[in-house]
């Protein structure tokens, strides 16, 4: 079992999402950054889908009530066992009663702390991430039990390692395809939208990124129609929306490209008045 | 077929197809003869189909052969004439109790449009809608149908708190809020029945393509069927009706 004795800024339990509900009207959620959590589950030996800890630019304070191993990946929230540095992309031996902290924000802006097994919470509609009304809890609260598998485990320092690519973390560039309505801006406003550097407005949560800088188009509303995450809308007003993992499952707004899977991970890894631009696959 | 359809990418695993603009239950009809020819398809690399009112969305794990050979597969299935079974659908009556209490913009709608509450009542409880999709929230149903009589803006400022169950009115559309949510339709009152249930193997009762007609309640009965739903065993009035 794990205790959340300080729930953090804003720390949920996600897996790889809620798949086959979509004509239900009922989002994917899951990870902001999926490859950080494929990355702690493969180190821990999880199967990839494994529940893990999101956690968002400031992490939270918990208690161990079991022995098990934990990993820690994506954004470097400088973590500590017992207030003891210890390094991300690393399986690490934890006790009964051991305390995990976080520091400051050191790289990219959402953390995942997996642990043997996966957390056992609760499963709904085959996934155990939190999205109300769903689940019941959208995030953790203080004195939330989580609970995991107890395993007792001798681990040497000398266990699993890899070298992981995390120049993601500082990347400003989405890898992008045309979205459906894409074809229907001007050749200008084509070139000028993969030519823009855009900043990031202080909307951006699970459900959408918006970004500052207005982009004056002329394009009618669509009738409604599906989107996804990575979706970016045009609206009449010119805001971009760049939809992420808890967005709606249909939209009405222009859809002018469509990030790649891996350019999901890099903005989730973003945050407010930092920079992106968009560059075309295709 | 006599649609002309456009296939396009959309992301790394999805095929967009595109019937010409329009809603209209024609165009419905034709979308979901097609999507449920993809469901019964037996290749293993779709992994979900989802429809809207002139679209499908298809995802798959990969495309096998790249995007153009998928292309190609899913015009031949499209004008493939093998069994266009008859779609089924479901007629639902939906319990609504318009009273004041739950009805809280039927005055201001009776007043802009100069119908009596009652005329509003009799208006939207009298149409048999048409379930385009569902979208928005988890269980919201896209209903098609609303006589125009009715037809009212939504509303400047959206509301902070719409409460679970409000029937309501956005524009020409119809719909009831699955769930308590921020909103900016006009409420005209409110249904007990649950529009989205994670008890349930599928958590909506109703698909596109189905229909619902809505019968008038009185807070009485209203706090009677929420009991009965609460304790899941109030069954909902079914017709089923050949497509």
């Amino acid at each position: 079992m794990v205790k959340v004795l300080k729930p953090g800024l804003y720390s949920s339990v996600q897996d790889l999402g809620r798949m086959g509900y979509q004509e239900f009207g009922v989002p994917y959620s899951g990870a902001m950054d999926q490859y950080a959590v494929k990355i702690a589950n493969m180190l821990l030996g999880n199967h990839e889908s494994a529940a893990v800890i999101e956690m968002t630019m400031t992490g939270p304070l918990l208690q161990f009530e079991c022995e098990t191993l934990i990993c820690i990946s994506g954004a470097n929230m400088n973590p500590k066992l017992n207030k003891e540095n210890i390094p991300n992309n690393k399986a690490v031996a934890v006790k009964h009663g051991d305390v995990l902290s976080f520091g400051k924000l050191q790289s990219g802006f959402r953390s995942y702390l997996g642990v043997l097994g996966g957390f056992k919470t609760e499963k709904v509609l085959d996934s155990r991430s939190m999205y109300v009304p769903i689940t019941r809890a959208s995030i953790l609260k203080k004195n939330d039990v989580l609970f995991s598998e107890n395993t007792t485990f001798n681990h040497l320092s000398k266990h699993s390692h890899i070298k992981v690519d995390e120049s993601y973390l500082a990347s400003e560039i989405l890898e992008v395809f045309k979205g459906p309505e894409f074809d229907k801006l001007t050749k200008t406003e084509q070139k000028a939208l993969l030519e823009t550097k855009f900043k990031i407005s202080k909307d951006n949560n699970r459900m959408a990124y918006q970004l500052e800088e207005p982009f004056e188009n002329k394009l009618e509303p669509i009738i409604t129609s599906a989107v996804m995450p990575g979706t970016v809308q045009l609206t009449p007003s010119g805001k971009l929306i760049v939809l992420m993992r808890d967005c709606q499952t249909t939209g009405g707004y222009p859809r002018v490209l469509q990030l790649s899977d891996s350019a999901l991970n890099v903005l989730a890894q973003k945050f407010t008045g930092q920079s992106v631009r968009f560059k075309n696959l295709l | 077929m006599k649609f002309k359809l456009t296939y396009k990418p959309y992301g790394q695993h999805g095929v967009l197809v595109e019937w010409p603009a329009s809603i209209d239950e024609e165009t419905l009809h034709d979308v979901l003869c097609f999507k449920s020819k993809l469901n019964s398809d037996a290749s293993q690399n779709i992994i979900e189909v989802r429809s809207a009112y002139h679209s499908l969305l298809i995802i798959y794990c990969q495309f096998k052969n790249g995007f153009d050979d998928e292309v190609s597969r899913l015009k031949s299935i499209y004008t493939s004439k093998e069994k266009s079974k008859k779609l089924k659908s479901t007629l639902w009556h939906i319990p609504v109790c318009y009273d004041a209490q739950f009805g809280v913009d039927l005055e201001s709608i009776s007043k802009a449009k100069k119908l009596s509450e009652a005329e509003i009542v009799n208006l939207h409880s009298q149409t048999i809608y048409t379930v385009y999709f569902i979208g928005f929230l988890p269980g919201f149903l896209y209903l098609g149908g609303l006589d125009e009589r009715l037809a009212t803006p939504r509303k400047a400022t959206p509301r902070l708190q719409i409460e679970k169950g409000s029937v309501s009115i956005g524009g020409n559309q119809t719909g009831v809020y699955p769930s308590a949510s921020p909103g900016g339709w006009n409420i005209i009152g409110n249904s007990p029945i649950n529009f989205f249930d994670i008890k349930n193997e599928s958590p909506c009762f109703a698909t596109a393509g189905d229909h619902i007609k809505f019968y008038p309640i009185d807070l009485k009965e209203h706090q009677n069927i929420k009991t009965l739903v609460d304790a899941g065993v109030f069954p909902i009035e079914r017709e089923v009706i050949d497509g």
